[in-house]
């Protein structure tokens, strides 16, 4: 072994056990749950809870109903600005980026403050709470859609549509889509894993969801949290791998991270 | 480009007259409309709120009151772990990532090492904190294998609800995001760099001094400032590891929201707001800046 192996497989190797340590051990906390011996009792004791699969699956809907707006919104503004307005790209870039500069509770703060006063009262809306997590995904949706669109010659695929008789309607689902189908599942999948661990909005909009459900077990139960830290994991890797598996050898590469 | 006959009503579009409307505009206007109502809008409500009295006057007064030794002892404490945690990421994911990518390793090393990466940067929030406290917390797992041989950190003066022990959790998707964003610019370190430096009769240290770093340090840098803002946003972790006891804008932020105040008023909520707007922005702006220079060498 060279001299410069050693220290690369030095370095991986902390970084494993940076990655490993805490979930490894999580999981075997979560497996103290009955006194003395090994169990799942706390994973069935969560799965069982009526209350989890109301949260759970009330993010599940938070999350599809955020990747559709988002999709919605995004795919048709980004392929109008490559066909019509290239020169309001970098405006629409910056704008892509400006829910850097917010962070989750500053918005929420905002979105609390202003829609629970005249004129428009929506603070109890669902909707507001769909509508912060379009924008919170925004920079990662907007940009995969972005890169996908890189890719295909959008000017000849739509003339070439419209010498065919296509309308708009028909170039956006039967054209557009399918040429960036990869790009638009790879943004789908990161919101979907940003939705379903998120806290602060849903918290403080006081809405049901799997974040706010696992700061609340954590004031009673012991070993509950760490079973849900867990599943929640799983459903990030989940999300994460289907989103590289369906990246593969797409161009651009696959946009990761999200927020806090 | 004959698209304009093609695509029929605005035929007389952006091209011809650059500045003038045009109705290709009503395209994007969905996507303005959404923006304005549910970012700038909600901004501007606290941006506005910051300058304004509880009559409504305009007044400095909020901005002011940011020098109330609590609010500044917050934001004392945002920076103090942000900048730990952002340059502690940044030092350990540059050293993983270098070593993924031009350690020698085998290739499979460097693929799953970013898909790690990907998951992990992307666990935050109430489950990291969760792992953390089942981990290295008071009863956590780690914490009993090394009480049972005698080393226990508490009685060393770790504690995970400090300043430090939250900084190591932040951590956790600091240095991956590091490595993800990092590892692009070292693949752009052409081999020929190197072998010119050797040629020339430079050292190992040489090359690194420079040439290698000179090239890389606007992406070091542009990144550790992402990764302060990165931290400095953070909420969710901080809210369940320490329940409060460590004082940061973000949690006295979530105060506002509670109306657990005292005796604060809302204007002076509205600037901590600002103010973290402003320093996330820098730190953002400071970022895109950063980052387009290393483009220049790193392509």
């Amino acid at each position: 072994m060279r001299r410069g192996t050693f220290w690369s497989w030095l370095w991986i190797a902390l970084g494993v056990i940076y990655f490993f340590v805490p979930l490894v051990g999580s999981f075997t906390f979560s497996l103290h749950a009955k006194l003395g011996v090994l169990s799942f009792k706390a994973y069935s004791d969560v799965l069982q809870d009526p209350n989890f699969r109301i949260n759970f699956f009330a993010s599940v809907a938070w999350a599809l109903s955020t990747i559709v707006i988002g999709v919605l919104l995004f795919v048709p503004t980004a392929y109008w600005v490559r066909l019509k307005l290239p020169r309001v790209r970098p405006l629409v870039e910056f704008i892509t980026l400006l829910p850097f500069v917010v962070p989750a509770i500053v918005l929420v703060y905002g979105l609390v403050r202003t829609f629970s006063r005249p004129p428009l009262m929506i603070v109890n809306s669902p909707f507001l709470l769909i509508f912060g997590y379009t924008i919170m995904s925004m920079p990662y949706m907007y940009r995969a859609v972005d890169t996908g669109l890189r890719a295909v010659d959008v000017p000849v695929l739509t003339e070439a549509a419209q010498s065919l008789g296509a309308g708009w309607v028909t170039i956006m689902l039967r054209v557009v889509f399918p040429n960036i189908r990869v790009a638009v599942l790879s943004g789908s999948f990161l919101t979907f894993a940003i939705v379903m661990g998120e806290y602060t909005l849903a918290q403080w909009l006081a809405k049901p969801a799997f974040g706010p459900y696992m700061a609340l077990v954590a004031l009673t139960k012991a070993y509950e949290p760490s079973a849900c830290a867990i599943i929640s994991f799983a459903l990030t890797w989940a999300a994460m791998g289907i989103m590289q598996f369906v990246g593969r050898g797409a161009p651009g590469g696959a946009q990761v991270a999200g927020a806090h | 480009m004959t698209s304009s006959t093609a695509t029929g009503r605005d035929a007389h579009g952006a091209r011809s007259a650059p500045r003038r409307w045009s109705w290709a505009w009503l395209g994007v206007m969905p996507f303005f409309v959404f923006i304005l109502f549910f970012l700038v809008y909600p901004s501007s409500t606290l941006v506005i709120g910051s300058f304004q009295d509880e009559a409504g006057h305009f007044t400095f007064a909020n901005i002011l009151g940011l020098s109330d030794p609590y609010i500044l002892g917050a934001y004392e404490v945002s920076i103090r772990i942000s900048v730990y945690s952002a340059v502690g990421g940044a030092i350990f994911g540059f050293l993983l990532a270098y070593a993924a990518v031009r350690g020698g390793l085998p290739s499979f090393v460097r693929s799953s090492m970013m898909t790690f990466c990907g998951v992990a940067s992307n666990f935050a929030g109430i489950p990291l904190a969760f792992a953390f406290l089942a981990t290295v917390g008071r009863m956590g797992i780690v914490t009993e294998v090394l009480s049972s041989i005698g080393l226990n950190p508490y009685d060393a003066g770790f504690s995970l609800y400090s300043v430090l022990g939250l900084s190591l959790v932040y951590m956790y998707f600091q240095f991956p995001l590091m490595v993800l964003i990092i590892a692009p610019a070292i693949d752009g370190l052409r081999q020929e760099w190197r072998e010119a430096a050797e040629n020339l009769g430079g050292s190992f240290l040489d090359y690194w001094r420079r040439v290698a770093l000179p090239i890389l340090t606007p992406s070091i840098l542009g990144t550790t400032i992402l990764l302060f803002g990165n931290a400095f946003g953070a909420y969710a972790t901080a809210f369940v590891l320490t329940g409060g006891a460590i004082s940061l804008v973000t949690l006295r932020i979530g105060d506002q929201l509670g109306g657990d105040v005292g005796n604060m008023s809302q204007g002076v909520g509205y600037a901590m707001a600002l103010g973290m707007l402003v320093i996330m922005a820098i730190s953002v702006a400071g970022y895109t800046i950063l980052q387009r220079q290393s483009e220049r060498w790193l392509k």
